[in-house]
């Protein structure tokens, strides 16, 4: 069968069972955006393409199926550097093709003509340009490939326009052939064993739970690991859904700005396994001081990132399932012929850090702006437990993590690694795209809403009801929490305004229905009106308090002993577990 | 592997296909990793090529090294050659100011280090010497005083060492020889 290279495209696409593509068609990739006619794919026109990759990451994110990206050469193709990065650093599996100027052209510095496999090289797991029709087939099977398999990222697949319009004979490859991609999954049942007899042995353990428990879908087998040990689980801000917030064992999130108990006890641990998480600074702290006792099991799919950060006792390669399975079949043979140690004080001193420092805030006097972490509890406990939440990056993103109760997988979607402004509102309509079923809120900063704020137009013509809620304080807050306490409260370029832009004129200008919520009686008759609608997009701007902060905080550069709490819950609180 | 910083030759096989050495180049730029030499060819079978690389960092460096290059796609194969378990080899070229009065030292100190003549000037010789990157560096290091004109050195290519362990006699038990 002949077909064009645009069709060969397309056709490629649909033999990957892609439902969905985001997009924006433009001069070098125009002749694939003839047969989209034809095609079963949905294609979502899009505002902006940075739009169109971070809906790709938000589908990707709920759904774990690769999120697609269309869109044509040069400024096109730089304007999706961005969520490329974004999904690189979160490890999100995406697929993105761009036009390419013919290839007689490449070099000359033709119109629209920009380097892309080059730039998008360091933000990629891998790129390819395709020089001949013929080869597009493979090259768009070994991107979905590359994409999903081992640690996930994003693939991008460069189409010159004379590609994609002289002909090729149509043969869907059997297999892929990438002699130097080999990703492992199994783990060494050497080093199974060794965990296994670590993890019976400690007495202060505590698991850290990364993303990568996501990403292998291994929400259930960590449960059963953290049951069968009865071990406490953190759950990083990439990790937020993995294990259920609700679960007595749940400690939630570790880190600068994550609850007093998770940071401690990781603190004081003298064992971490550390399943799919990679030793982010903004989890260690200062590295050396991170965890000083602990012994170290560290899981992951990547080679790379064992002994990158902290030296590992115990280094496990492979897929975070298939090692937790096996750790439980491990654990239970050793447990059939001895029993854990005494972790009551253990468990005594979490409880009693837990009660001491719980996650609060002081409510809002009367007259006061609204608390943000009011606004997101009322939100949270208005909405279905299995309600999808994005966010953008900053302190509403942090309030959100931490107020949030996350007791379903997939039920989060952020910019964890790349912290991406703007990048909640184009990946709620991703995941909405992905998750229909859904409620899906994006909360989002007054910063961050004006970055990607167009792409509710998106939402509105294609009929993407996504939510999103304003904490609108009138700043770019979390650098003027920086500021506040690190430059002696000289505000330097942060402050936004209240007023400017009229959020509620701005969403019903993009076709959403819009409100603004300014007392704390509002909150939630504002949030049910939200909820009842599910045929368009709906904007509710809460009007908070500009001098909130988020707390605990561990100041940048400080070990995580150094953890500063709120005033209010302020005393001797380091004490330390013999 | 010895801790503490020392050269360490990392000997890349990659499929051969266009940008390859660009990904390996971006990827030690991107990490912060310095590159000592550099030496690309095909190697026998022409859907690969061999990346010699020689990196001047501690061990543990070379280790995060090794596992991030092996995540390119187009990687297919590293290994890493110990100094005294491989052989090496380097090329040397450089012009060389050899005015009469000079000219018979640089002819000598050639000679001594088995290099060729290339070329010959009126005022200058072309001179050629392959070897061990340290007989090179010692060779470039008593040509200079003549005063070179241009210098160029290959970066260094390895192959391992070959077993060559004499065939073991077998230990006779409760007798004394």
């Amino acid at each position: 069968m002949k077909l064009t290279g645009a069709q060969a495209l397309i056709k490629s696409l649909e033999m990957e069972q892609v439902e969905v593509v985001f997009g924006l068609p433009g001069g070098c990739i125009l002749p694939a955006y003839d047969p989209i006619i034809e095609s079963s794919i949905r294609h979502i026109l899009v505002r902006h393409e940075q739009g169109a990759g971070h809906m790709a990451e938000g589908y990707a994110h709920v759904t774990g199926r690769p999120g697609v990206a269309m869109v044509t050469s040069g400024p096109a193709a730089t304007n999706l550097v961005t969520p490329l990065c974004d999904a690189f650093m979160d490890s999100v599996p995406m697929v993105a093709i761009t036009g390419q100027v013919p290839t007689t052209a490449i070099g000359t510095d033709a119109f629209q003509e920009c380097d892309t496999v080059g730039i998008t090289r360091s933000v990629t797991k891998h790129n390819e340009l395709v020089m001949s029709a013929q080869d597009l087939p493979l090259a768009i099977k070994e991107a979905f490939h590359i994409a999903t398999t081992g640690r996930p990222g994003p693939v991008l697949v460069d189409v010159p326009k004379d590609v994609l319009t002289s002909t090729m004979d149509w043969e869907w490859p059997d297999d892929v052939d990438l002699p130097g991609y080999r990703p492992s999954s199994k783990g060494h049942p050497k080093m199974i064993k060794e965990a296994a007899r670590l993890i019976v042995e400690s007495r202060r353990p505590v698991i850290y739970a990364g993303g990568g428990i996501l990403k292998a879908r291994a929400a259930e087998a960590l449960k059963e690991l953290a049951e069968l040990c009865d071990i406490h689980v953190v759950t990083t801000l990439m990790a937020r859904g993995g294990f259920p917030d609700d679960h007595r064992l749940a400690l939630g999130m570790p880190g600068m700005h994550g609850n007093y108990t998770a940071v401690t006890a990781m603190q004081r641990a003298d064992l971490l396994i550390a399943l799919g998480a990679r030793f982010d600074d903004r989890v260690t702290g200062k590295v050396d001081g991170f965890a000083p006792e602990a012994k170290i099991i560290h899981a992951d799919i990547d080679p790379a990132e064992l002994g990158k950060v902290r030296r590992p006792d115990v280094p496990i390669v492979g897929d975070c399932r298939l090692i937790i399975e096996e750790l439980v079949k491990a654990v239970k043979d050793l447990l059939a012929s001895s029993e854990q140690p005494d972790r009551s004080e253990w468990k005594q001193t979490i409880s009693g850090w837990q009660e001491k420092y719980p996650m609060t805030y002081q409510p809002a006097e009367e007259g006061d702006a609204l608390k943000p972490q009011f606004v997101l509890e009322t939100l949270r406990d208005s909405c279905p437990s299995d309600t999808i939440l994005a966010s953008g990056v900053g302190q509403h993103q942090m309030f959100a993590s931490q107020y949030w109760k996350f007791n379903h997988p997939y039920t989060w979607v952020n910019s964890g690694g790349l912290g991406t402004m703007g990048f909640s509102v184009p990946a709620a309509i991703g995941a909405k795209v992905g998750r229909p079923d859904k409620m899906v809120w994006a909360v989002d900063g007054d910063g961050c809403f004006q970055m990607t704020a167009q792409e509710l137009v998106t939402a509105s013509v294609e009929r993407i009801p996504v939510k999103v809620a304003i904490l609108n304080n009138a700043y770019l807050g979390m650098v003027r929490q920086w500021q506040e306490m690190f430059y002696d409260e000289r505000y330097s370029e942060v402050y936004l305004s209240h007023d400017i832009p009229d959020y509620v004129k701005w969403a019903e200008a993009m076709g959403c229905v819009a409100f603004r919520c300014e007392s704390p009686e509002e909150v939630q008759p504002t949030i049910d009106k939200a909820n009842e609608i599910d045929d368009r997009p709906v904007v509710v701007e809460f009007r908070t308090d500009s001098s909130e902060k988020v707390f605990p905080m561990v100041p940048a550069g400080q070990t995580n002993d150094q953890i500063v709490v709120p005033p209010f819950q302020e005393g001797p609180h380091r004490e330390v577990v013999q | 592997m010895s801790t503490g910083y020392a050269h360490h030759t990392l000997v890349v096989t990659v499929e051969n296909k266009a940008g390859v050495l660009a990904r390996v180049a971006g990827l030690f730029a991107r990490r912060g990793f310095n590159i000592f030499s550099l030496a690309v060819a095909p190697t026998d079978d022409e859907r690969f090529s061999r990346i010699t690389i020689v990196v001047d960092v501690e061990s543990a460096t070379v280790e995060q090294i090794t596992k991030q290059l092996f995540k390119l796609i187009h990687v297919v194969k590293i290994s890493e050659l110990h100094p005294a378990e491989s052989v090496e080899r380097e090329l040397l070229l450089a012009t060389v100011k050899a005015p009469p009065e000079s000219r018979g030292q640089v002819l000598e100190l050639v000679q001594i280090f088995e290099g060729r003549i290339l070329a010959v000037g009126h005022e200058q010789l072309t001179v050629s010497l392959e070897g061990h990157p340290t007989k090179i560096d010692d060779f470039e290091e008593l040509l200079r005083p003549y005063g070179i004109i241009e210098l160029q050195r290959t970066g260094r290519v390895a192959l391992p060492k070959l077993e060559r362990q004499a065939p073991r006699l077998r230990a006779v038990k409760g007798k004394v020889s």
